[in-house]
């Protein structure tokens, strides 16, 4: 039994990094029917800022978080500025392909300036509380809400904020949200800094529960996270965290009874069952053309 | 002079979709475009509204170049519309729909929503007052909290007209408002259209296959075809303007 509670903390955690991850994916896709590719890489970013903050800056952890969520925040926007908006009226296969190459740019400029991993410095005590036979960290803690928070937050900005309403908007009728006073392109950048700045905080966290850092780190991760939210049913906020957990306990699940190596084996056959079946994802749903 | 275009002409590719289009609008009038299927009616609305950018030609509204505006600034000039084929935000509320249309009206940012909750609890309940009461002015606001999707036919174009009031025009763009609609309600329809233009002192111009309703309410008609521009003038003008019962009916046709 504490063996089971255990590995439901474990879940949670990962759960929340990559329900946070995944709601970037999520975002984007639903405003510009895109796949931002790069987005993985984006969440590399993030624990390459917060690694360079802690080391050079030797702030503490709050402050590293949101130096590094604006920082992402910012790149986001200038990717989606630079690479995405001229691509806008062109193929969505185009702005898939256009991102995968932003990602790899992303990848091959980190492998530039830090050719070898690096040693994420720890930012919080090692607390740790015995309840029964469970073991929770300081960190676990931290990671849990403060992604959960983090997700309300956003939840409440996209259900009761007029900025909010012109992303929902903008999912069902691009040509005339704008047509309604909307300005456009500040909702899309709007969208893509908060969709990175999660991003960013899912690698600060994940930089701080697993230390070493690549550059490509966010590659596997990325997929992950992307896969979630087409579980959860991409363009829908809230299937995007739910799909993140679902990945997370999958996963955790398969390490506590299975070898380790099938891991992502298992959970992805359970992916591709579920897919099968709700092949909108869980929350998603068709949206019928007329012909 | 409330909108001038002048020499507009647009073209889709190789296409001529709408060549050398005039219009003049007064403060207060009401137009009427008509015009067979493909004529290049709704592209004249699209190049008002910023849709698409005139390849050619100046589209003035209160002395204030349209052409090469964005459609959100040109709707924050003043200039709203609704669609032939009714676009709402099917899955949004009733009072969503016409809430998002004040966007340009409201001041507050998400970052204030977040840090000064206070103020924008007051901000949104004062957006929620008036949207409620334009909703109330068209005798919908007993559906503010239904999904426009459930709405019956009838009642979706109402609230496209009220979602379009809810941006302060001081010129509407009525596209096709009969459409759907069944010959008994056309009445109706006249007297809402002339309703909504006393109410909010509104210029209209509308795009509509109906005749009756055009030559009913339009004080001045202008007949396109092919892009052209082939009459304009008074209702009892254009019911006797062979060009265009030629256009309509094919030769030797009356209205």
């Amino acid at each position: 039994m504490d063996y089971i509670l255990q590995q439901s903390l474990n879940a949670l955690q990962l759960g929340s990094i990559y329900a946070l991850i995944a709601l970037g994916y999520t975002m984007v896709y639903g405003i510009l029917t895109m796949i931002n590719f790069a987005h993985g890489d984006l969440f590399m970013v993030g624990a390459f800022f917060c690694f360079i903050v802690a080391t050079f800056l030797k702030l503490s952890f709050i402050p590293t978080l949101l130096i590094s969520m604006i920082g992402v925040a910012l790149l986001g926007v200038a990717i989606e500025r630079v690479a995405y908006r001229p691509l806008r009226q062109a193929p969505r296969v185009s702005a898939v392909i256009t991102a995968l190459g932003v990602g790899i740019l992303l990848e091959s400029v980190m492998l530039v300036i830090f050719p070898y991993p690096q040693s994420v410095p720890t930012l919080l005590p090692n607390i740790t509380w015995t309840i029964g036979g469970v073991t929770i960290s300081l960190l676990q803690v931290i990671i849990i809400c403060l992604s959960i928070g983090l997700m309300l937050l956003l939840d409440f900005i996209v259900r009761r904020t007029m900025v909010g309403m012109a992303m929902r908007a903008i999912s069902w009728d691009k040509v005339i949200v704008p047509l309604m006073g909307v300005p456009l392109n500040l909702i899309i950048s709007v969208t893509f800094a908060l969709g990175t700045s999660l991003g960013a905080a899912a690698g600060v966290m994940y930089s701080q529960a697993f230390p070493v850092i690549d550059p490509y780190m966010g590659v596997l991760i990325g997929w992950k996270a992307f896969i979630s939210a087409v579980v959860g049913g991409i363009g829908n906020i809230r299937g995007a965290m739910i799909g993140g957990f679902i990945l997370g306990a999958v996963e955790i699940m398969v390490v506590a009874f299975f070898p380790s190596t099938y891991r992502d084996f298992v959970a992805f056959t359970l992916l591709l069952v579920l897919l099968i079946f709700r092949p909108y994802g869980i929350l998603g749903q068709p949206r019928p053309q007329k012909v | 002079m409330l909108l001038q275009a002048k020499h507009v002409t647009h073209y889709f590719g190789g296409l001529c979709a709408v060549s050398d289009f005039n219009l003049e609008v007064q403060k207060g009038e009401l137009i009427g475009i008509i015009g067979p299927n493909g004529a290049g009616k709704t592209t004249v609305f699209n190049l008002i509204t910023g849709v698409y950018k005139a390849t050619q030609g100046s589209i003035q509204f209160e002395g204030q170049e349209l052409v090469g505006r964005k459609p959100n600034e040109i709707t924050t000039l003043g200039i709203a519309r609704t669609f032939q084929n009714i676009r709402l935000f099917k899955e949004l509320s009733v009072l969503n729909n016409v809430r998002i249309a004040a966007y340009s009206q409201t001041n507050y940012n998400p970052l204030e929503a977040l840090l000064h909750a206070g103020r924008f609890n007051s901000a949104e309940q004062k957006d929620i007052d008036t949207a409620m009461d334009l909703l109330a002015v068209f005798q919908m606001d007993n559906f503010a909290d239904e999904a426009s999707k459930n709405l019956p036919y009838g009642l979706q174009r109402r609230l496209e007209i009220a979602r379009a009031m809810a941006t302060k025009p001081k010129l509407l763009l009525l596209d096709e408002p009969a459409a759907g609609i069944n010959p008994n309600e056309i009445v109706q329809l006249m007297e809402f259209i002339q309703w909504i233009r006393r109410q909010f002192d509104l210029t209209i111009i509308l795009i509509e296959h109906q005749m009756r309703l055009v030559m009913n309410i339009c004080e001045r008609i202008k007949v396109l075809d092919f892009g052209a521009t082939i009459a304009e003038g008074f209702p009892i003008e254009i019911q006797h303007n062979p060009k265009v019962m030629e256009a309509y009916l094919g030769e030797g046709g009356e209205l």
